[in-house]
Formats: C-alpha cells, structure tokens, sequence
C-alpha cells in the first residue's frame, strides 16, 4: 500500500479492500518503528488519528465521502490544528496547543483525510536544513548523515520514507521545493493568493504560501484542489473561480504529449553555482523533454542575481514585524525569571527564539529602523519589481521555465550550519519565484552518488494546472520520483 | 557598510530581546557577513521604479468591523486557557503604572 498513488488508495478505499483504521494503523506502526531515526513527526496522536480514521470509515461504509475520505496525510507544524501542539519548530510555541483550525488544516478535514501528526520544520520555518529546529534536525532518509532541506524538511523526510502517503509544505523562499529536490519528490508552490495563509503561523506574509509535498505531480494535482480555494479571513487570498489542477493529467497515447510547448532556460541558471553533477541531471531532463516534444529557447532574467539580497531584506523586515506578537503575555513561552513588564519581553523573547530566528528579526528591524528604510527595504522592493518584471517578458518567449531546483544534493548535517550566507545560497533558484509570486514545482531528476537531485519549473502566474500536467509528463517516461530510499521496507 | 556593537545593542532593545555582550559580538559578525551580500542591491539603479509590495498587485479588501466569532465567550476562555497567566478574564503582567 506504502507504494499507491492517493488515487489508487482513494480506490482501495472505495472498494474496501482496506480499512482507514488499518491504513492509519500501518502507517502508525511504520511512525513508530523509523521516526526514530528521522526525527521528521514532532506530534502524533494515535487515538485521534484513528477516531478520524473510524469516522471515515464509517462514511465509506454508506458510498459517500470526499476525494480524500480515510486518506492519512500529514501537516508541517506551521498550520495551527484544534488540539495538536503547534510548535512552528520553535521553544517559543513548545506549549501552544492551537484553540483553532488553519484553513488549509479544514479543508483537509471537509475532504475527510486523516491526520497523522505534525512534521518536523526549521523554525518559523527560517532555514535550509531543518537545523534550526528547536526539537533538533531531521535526517534524509537517503543518507542519514545528511539533510532533508528546508523548511519543510520533516514533511518531505516522511513522505520520502514512506511515513506518510503525502504532506503538506509552506514556501517563503523554496522551503517546499528544496525539501523536495533533496528527498526525491514533488513539491508544489501554488501562485502567491492561491492557498489561504489563514491559520498558517506566518513568517513573511508577502512571500508565505502552502502547497504540497508528494511523490508524484499526480498525487500533487488532487492534495491542491483540496488546498486551494478563497478565504475571506486572509487578506491576500484571491476569489477565483475554482478549477481541477488534475484535468490537463488524463492518459494519452500521443508519443510527443508536449509538442508546442516553449520551454525557457534562462542563462542565470547555467552559469556558475550549481554543481556539476546537479547541472548534468539537469541538462539530461532537459534533453528528455526535447523528446516528448517541448522546444528549447534560451531566455534571460538579468536580474534574478540579485534576489537573494533582496529576499534578505524583504523577508526579515516582514518577519520582525510578524513575530513581535510573541511576547511572553497573551501565548507561548514565558521566561521564569523577570523584573518588569520590559524584562518579561526582552527574556522571554531572548529564551524563546533560537539563534537564526534572531539574528533575522534583528535584521528586519535594522532595515525597517529610522534613516535606513529607503536604502534598504524601499530599495529591495524596487528589485522585487525588476525580478518580476523579469519573468513578465521571459513569458511573453516561453511557457514554463526550467532549472536546477537546488544548486546541490542533500548536504552534511553542520556543514553549513554555522555559516548563514552559505546556507542562504541554498535558495539561489528558488527565491525570486517567491519574490514574483509565481507558481514553482520540482521533480525528481536522477542521483548523482546515490543523492536526488531535483528539476525547477516555474509557470506564469495561475498555470498550476500545465505545470503539474509538464511535470506528469515527465514522470511518466523519467519514473525517478518512484525509486525510494533503503531501510525503510518493513 | 558595517555595523558597530553599539548599533547591535540598539536594535536589540529595539526588537525587545535581551542579549549579551557575548552574544551581540558573535552576531556583529554574521550580521556584517549578511549585509555584505544585502549590499550588493546597492550598485543597481531603480529610479522610477514602482516597489512592489505584493506579489498580486490587488488593493486589499475591506470588511465591516463587526464579531464574526458566534459563541465569544467560549472562544475566550480557549484562548486564555493557553496564556502564561490569567485573572478574570485578563491577561496578567508585571505592574506598569505605580
């Protein structure tokens, strides 16, 4: 069953072949037995789960139920849950158990899937490597020495192992899509407004947005019909008339599926910064969508090079104005030890964030701060525009856009952990997607020594639904996102 | 552009967390490290260049200004069941006004 599509599981379920209670139980069981060694789950709660998981059941018994009825999936535990602990991977949040739903954790429960628990994040979902975590760093079930990626590096490491059949992500800067790359799935970025931020503990709300981490673009399309819609409780979601994403998925015969499509390599992404053997898997994805038809056509986005500054600015600013909330006195951790209502914020504070999360806040209120908004916040926002100005002529050229999701493999746990402009650079292809706003997804496109690495494709803004059917292509002929790691069969 | 401890200390105490003179030492460094890439922004002309704020350039909505919650005072005792402390229905803090 660890092997089935949501679709196919969906079906099993229909059909009664199995059970919800005992899909979750499996699936319990193998938490259980190599959780320990991934430390992906921060929460499970077995008695909840599978009294979600008899409810659906039950529903399945009278012929009804919703596309996702009795389906476990698992949530990054950014995505506040009636209930669950919902830590946001920080001290700050290690005793907050939420009085409330987030919109993407609602709609899963009106789809009828089961949750499995709370994955594993870096925390407030800064960093690349899951390091930050205050619970500790996940491993990569590819090489337990190694990282899983971040932010959402738990999700991705559970799905990777099998520990769940999906999960659900949220992307600032590519903390969906370089879990994905490093762990060999499919991780979606919806269009900025697509998916509510309602409930979804924010980070920097003008670059935040959910989406899925699956093992295929299929299993992606349905888990993003149930994420996306309109919420009128979050301010930036956008009231558009709902659409399938699986409906360009249907099976063809056709041996060139993707003739006419334009697809764009822009010249900032084969320059230097990506390692040769991630550059070579790239190069030969490329030459695999030649021959299911697609064209080529060089573009340029001059611009993009200097997203990562830019990002760094943006989103600390944003942050240090998100996370001024936590103060000790309504929620979350109090310090034990205080003098006055100042100490109480400042040592609570202090105690509560971990060392990255800090220094980020510190950042954003420095930008933010009398004399240097101009030079710095005003400033990246006028780059913003230029990125996305970018990508607004580069479409006008091509369809999708492709490149390297991550300019390397899964690296070693510590190796860039204390060194924050390394670690930085991790993004360098994914953040000026956030940036625009645009749609992103990556796929998996081979090994290089036993490592995935992970193929980008970005879309115009709303084209969700070609770029899961570009990806679906791929996969069909290129069946790398079915191979899984070692040690985790039984 | 680099930034002095001195400035360190003040953003601190502008952003409310207590640190150390330790602390803020080792965070000048990774601090300065950052701004050395920020700076980069800096040699890039962008007169007349509208910023963008929101990746959808869409004005946000406006709702009336009324509950929308149906039972507020059940809501109110699950928010303040999960605060530090409590009293009456008030969130409690170190005296503020003699």
């Amino acid at each position: 069953m660890i092997e089935h599509s949501l679709q196919a599981i969906a079906r099993a379920l229909a059909n009664r072949e199995i059970s919800s209670v005992e899909l979750t139980q499996h699936y319990l069981d193998r938490i259980d037995r190599h959780n320990p060694r991934l430390n992906a789950y921060l929460s499970v709660d077995a008695a909840s789960s599978l009294a979600q998981a008899s409810a659906a059941d039950a529903q399945l018994a009278k012929g009804e139920g919703g596309p996702l009825t009795g389906i476990p999936i698992a949530h990054k535990d950014i995505f506040c849950a009636k209930g669950w602990l919902t830590t946001c991977g920080s001290r700050m949040l290690s005793n907050f158990v939420s009085p409330y739903d987030a919109a993407v954790i609602s709609r899963f429960k009106a789809a009828g899937a089961v949750m499995l628990g709370k994955t594993n994040m870096d925390e407030f979902a800064m960093g690349s490597s899951n390091e930050t975590s205050f619970f500790g760093p996940v491993n990569n079930p590819w090489d337990t020495s190694r990282v899983p990626g971040g932010s959402s590096g738990g999700s991705a490491a559970a799905v990777a192992a099998r520990l769940t059949p999906a999960a659900t992500g949220t992307d600032t800067g590519g903390s969906i899509r370089q879990p994905a790359a490093l762990c060999n799935l499919t991780g979606l970025k919806p269009t900025y407004g697509v998916v509510s931020r309602y409930g979804m503990i924010a980070f920097a709300s003008s670059l935040d947005q959910a989406g899925p981490l699956g093992r295929s673009a299929a299993d992606c399309a349905t888990l993003l019909n149930v994420m996306a819609g309109f919420d009128e409780r979050d301010s930036t979601s956008l009231d558009r008339t709902p659409e399938d994403y699986s409906r360009e998925l249907a099976v063809t015969t056709n041996a060139k599926p993707l003739a006419g499509l334009r697809i764009g390599l822009p010249e900032q992404f084969f320059g230097e910064g990506c390692s040769p053997e991630v550059m070579q898997l790239v190069e030969s994805a490329i030459t695999e969508y030649r021959k299911l038809g697609a064209e080529t056509v060089t573009i340029s986005l001059p611009s993009m090079t200097l997203s990562v500054a830019a990002y760094y600015v943006i989103a600390p600013a944003e942050a240090s104005s998100n996370l001024a909330r936590f103060d000790g006195v309504r929620y979350g951790y109090r310090a034990p030890e205080y003098q006055d209502l100042n100490e109480l914020y400042c040592r609570s504070r202090a105690q509560g964030f971990g060392a990255e999360v800090k220094r980020r806040i510190l950042i954003g209120t420095y930008v933010l701060s009398h004399g240097y908004y101009d030079a710095y916040y005003l400033q990246a926002q006028r780059i913003r525009r230029l990125i996305a100005n970018d990508f607004t002529r580069a479409f006008q050229q091509c369809d999708v856009i492709v490149g390297p999701t991550s300019p390397s493999t899964a690296f070693k746990l510590g190796e860039k952990a204390s060194d924050p402009v390394q670690m930085y650079l991790s993004d360098i292809y994914t953040i000026a997607v956030n940036l625009a706003g645009l749609p992103g997804i990556s796929i998996p496109c081979g090994f290089a020594g036993g490592l995935p690495a992970g193929l980008q494709l970005i879309g115009d803004y709303f084209t969700e639904a070609r770029l899961l059917n570009v990806a679906h292509r791929y996969q069909q002929a290129n069946p790398w996102h079915l191979q899984r790691p070692t040690g985790f069969d039984d | 552009m680099s930034l002095t401890l001195e400035q360190v200390h003040r953003v601190a105490h502008l952003a409310r967390i207590e640190i150390s003179d330790a602390e803020a030492r080792s965070t000048l460094g990774h601090l300065n490290e950052i701004f050395t890439l920020i700076e980069e922004m800096q040699a890039v002309d962008t007169q007349g260049v509208e910023p963008m704020a929101h990746a959808q350039d869409v004005a946000q909505r406006l709702r009336p200004d009324r509950i929308s919650e149906t039972n507020p005072v059940e809501q109110r005792a699950a928010f303040q069941a999960i605060a530090p402390e409590t009293e009456a229905g008030l969130y409690l803090v170190p005296k503020v006004i003699e």
